[in-house]
């Protein structure tokens, strides 16, 4: 039990990784896009960063 | 019931050991005290604080509901409402709220000696901060993800909706300028540090076009490329620095560090954001979190001995780096090391659109604010190892202890903290640099420190690649806040003039882009220039004004969270975010009161004014100090009225938020309760909890 979990660990770090830094945001908009609006048009790679990007700093993300 | 007869043991120790060692620290009275000491206080309480204060305040005061679902799963688009892991929605949460305030705050305030500031720190952050950002995040994840602003507005009324606009946007201008500050005085006469950070930029340039269209939204690849070439970019400074030929260049004067920094923030907010502001943040944010967490690894390998008094003799109010005694000022000057107003624009309108369930608000607001205050205590650590001579030859600056080496040492002496010219130079010349002297702000004492532990657990070479290595990493994620700071100041102030200028509220115009883009590093741009220009350091105005805004912040949105917490119909609970509301309404308002009107021309704004125009008009002047008198003079009335300013807008919405209270009290008609309605989770709890 504690064997497979550790085995699996380093995989499990790596999604936290690119999940936390948004290297997989992509990806995962794709997933949602696919169940919640399926056969509508989804943005490509390019458009999608750019917009989460444009909304991100149009607000206040950093602290003192 | 083993198992809870264990697990009280087990509570019960942790208690027993913070108990001890905060008495520890509070009684011991010798040469010097062991870091570790802090480290097992800080984690303990805010261990026993989380486990037992967060804990009670969900189940009795919030009643979080984790059957009800998130505005992140109701309005989920998959891009910027996302229910999102939680241990990825607190890295999100904890990488915004962890700023330069912490290491800078807590730094300054060491020169009443380690014991107010830790306290404080510890104390404020447990009882005042982290509850304040877990109630603002409550409060906002129950209102669709509404920012403070609006929810100001709803629940209090358009008084309190317009003091909270007001107020932020003016924190804005003051938390820049002294940031800017903080860069100048860190950055000027050195070329080291002046050319490794000019040298980030067009690093984050390159990685913004990487990231953009050569491989779009790979954040890892590019933050690791980034932060390769940083670190080449820190050797790159030594070698410019050697370089006789070159190093020149980049040895700028603390007006030219200005003018780049005020350039710099203007570029920052008018360029695309993907050219400069987001590849710069993923590279200061991946530095942020290996630094803290290097810090922490350090400090507790090497525990190393803190050699600072437990309070020094400027608790009656004549310190070096700023003046004013220990009430309030020690308060004012740690600010966000223990409670942040500006965590709450972070924990309401950002973080609830990520958050998977309501349960995680506990670990998510109260835990992320226990991380930062360590982040605070970690600063004054490494502040603390440092000779207290040394401290203070660093951060005070020669207008009060004198421009020659040696007067500065021998003042500085006087005072009970020997230190020799010959100690400060051979301490420069390791950390890479001509002279350490007047170094105020916090930033170069913190290098020092860091570098002198990083290179004490790695190895004794590189002191100087350490120094500028934490140098470098200082001033990057001052430039983060400065320049996100500008760009959001400029959208503010778009939506202020607005009202009385339509053309200029358009975001998307060029034209309204820039004017109000300098109209506003214009505004903070003066009270950058002001500090420079200060022979006294323009820290110690700085400072505590910006001390004074951040905290009214945090008043503004305790008297929201109070208020809602009232409308909830949970009066008998309102001291949880009252009690809090009410010891910073009076620091806030003494600390105001004194800055204005104190007849000690050292603190009071006003009579500073009066006796530096008095000693003009008498002649009695040094020449230099006399051609940038009439600009102080004006600069001093101005931060007076700021102050006031400050003062009033807390009041007015504390009362408006105590109006409301007793509107409701007598059966008189309030807004309404603006909670959205009940909408049952269909997330499945194991979807959103491992980390698939």
């Amino acid at each position: 039990m504690i064997r497979e979990e550790l085995k699996l660990l380093p995989k499990h770090l790596w999604q936290y990784l690119r999940q936390v830094t948004g290297d997989d945001a992509y990806e995962r908009y794709v997933a949602h896009q696919q169940v919640a609006h399926a056969g509508e048009p989804a943005l490509t790679r390019q458009e999608f960063f750019k917009k989460r990007q444009d909304e991100k700093w149009s607000k206040v993300t950093r602290c003192c | 019931m083993p198992k809870t007869v264990l697990s009280k043991a087990m509570w019960l120790v942790i208690a027993i050991v913070g108990a001890s060692a905060i008495g520890g620290i509070a009684i011991h009275r010798g040469e010097s005290i062991n870091a570790i000491w802090f480290v097992a206080a800080a984690i303990c309480t805010y261990l026993v604080a989380y486990r037992f204060y967060s804990a009670w305040i969900c189940a009795r005061v919030l009643v979080l509901d984790e059957t009800r679902a998130t505005p992140a799963e109701r309005f989920n688009n998959g891009r910027d409402f996302v229910p999102t892991n939680k241990w990825v929605t607190f890295g999100h949460h904890f990488a915004a709220i962890a700023g330069p305030g912490p290491l800078i705050g807590p730094t300054l305030a060491m020169q009443f000696g380690y014991l107010p500031g830790t306290l404080w720190i510890l104390a404020g952050a447990v009882l005042g901060g982290c509850v304040q950002d877990m109630v603002i995040m409550f409060c906002s994840t129950r209102r669709d993800g509404r920012s403070l602003g609006q929810m100001a507005r709803d629940e209090l009324g358009p008084v309190g909706g317009w003091a909270a606009m007001i107020g932020t946007m003016l924190i804005m201008l003051i938390l820049i300028a002294v940031l800017g500050l903080v860069i100048v005085n860190a950055m000027k006469h050195s070329p080291w540090a002046t050319s490794t950070v000019l040298g980030t930029i067009p690093v984050a340039m390159l990685i913004g076009i990487y990231m953009r269209g050569i491989r779009p939204g790979r954040v890892l690849e590019g933050s690791l490329i980034g932060i390769s070439l940083l670190l080449i970019c820190v050797v790159g400074g030594g070698w410019v620095d050697h370089n006789e030929a070159i190093r020149g260049a980049f040895d700028w004067s603390g007006e030219s560090v200005a003018w780049f920094v005020m350039i710099y923030g203007f570029a920052a907010a008018t360029l695309p954001v993907w050219l400069l502001l987001a590849p710069r943040d993923y590279l200061s944010t991946f530095l942020k979190l290996g630094v803290v967490f290097l810090l922490a690894i350090s400090i507790l390998v090497l525990a190393p001995d803190m050699k600072m008094p437990a309070l020094t003799q400027f608790i009656d109010g004549t310190g070096p780096i700023f003046k004013g005694s220990l009430f309030p000022f020690v308060f004012i000057t740690i600010a966000c090391g223990a409670i942040s107003g500006f965590h709450s624009l972070v924990s309401s309108g950002t973080t609830p659109k990520l958050l998977p369930n309501e349960r995680d608000i506990r670990m998510i607001g109260y835990g992320s604010m226990a991380l930062e205050s360590f982040v605070g205590i970690m600063a004054v650590i490494a502040a603390c190892v440092l000779d207290p001579g040394v401290f203070f030859a660093i951060n005070s600056p020669a207008g009060v202890v004198g421009k020659e080496a040696a007067a500065a040492v021998a003042t500085i002496s006087s005072w009970g903290f020997p230190v020799s010219v010959d100690q400060m130079q051979m301490l420069a010349t390791e950390m890479g640099e001509k002279t350490l002297f007047a170094r105020t702000g916090g930033a170069p004492s913190l290098a020092v420190g860091m570098a002198t532990i990083f290179s004490n657990t790695f190895g004794k070479t590189l002191l100087s690649m350490w120094y500028h290595f934490a140098i470098m990493f200082e001033v990057l994620f001052i430039l983060t806040t400065l320049d996100a700071g500008t760009r959001v100041g400029r959208f503010m102030l778009q939506d202020m003039l607005r009202h009385v200028w339509k053309p200029i509220g358009d975001v998307s115009s060029y034209p309204a882009t820039v004017i109000s883009s300098l109209v506003f590093v214009a505004a903070w741009g003066y009270f950058l220039w002001q500090g420079v220009k200060d022979p006294l350091g323009g820290v110690n105005i700085l400072w505590p004004l910006f001390g004074i805004s951040n905290q009214l912040l945090a008043g503004i949105a305790l008297s929201v969270a109070t208020g809602i917490i009232i409308k909830m119909g949970k009066v008998r609970f309102a001291w949880v975010t009252g009690l809090p509301l009410t010891w910073l309404a009076i620091v806030c308002t003494t600390a105001a009161v004194e800055k204005v009107f104190s007849t000690n021309p050292a603190i009071g704004f006003l009579s500073g004014a009066a006796s530096m125009a008095e000693k003009l008009a008498a002649g009695t002047l040094p020449p230099d100090r006399a051609a940038v008198a009439p600009q102080l003079i004006i600069g001093q009335q101005i931060d007076a009225a700021l102050a006031l300013f400050f003062a009033i807008v807390l009041w007015v919405v504390i009362f408006d938020m105590l109006r409301m209270s007793l509107r409701m009290r007598s059966g008189k008609s309030v807004l309404p309760l603006s909670e959205s309605r009940y909408v049952r989770t269909q997330l499945d709890p194991n979807l959103v909890t491992s980390s698939h």
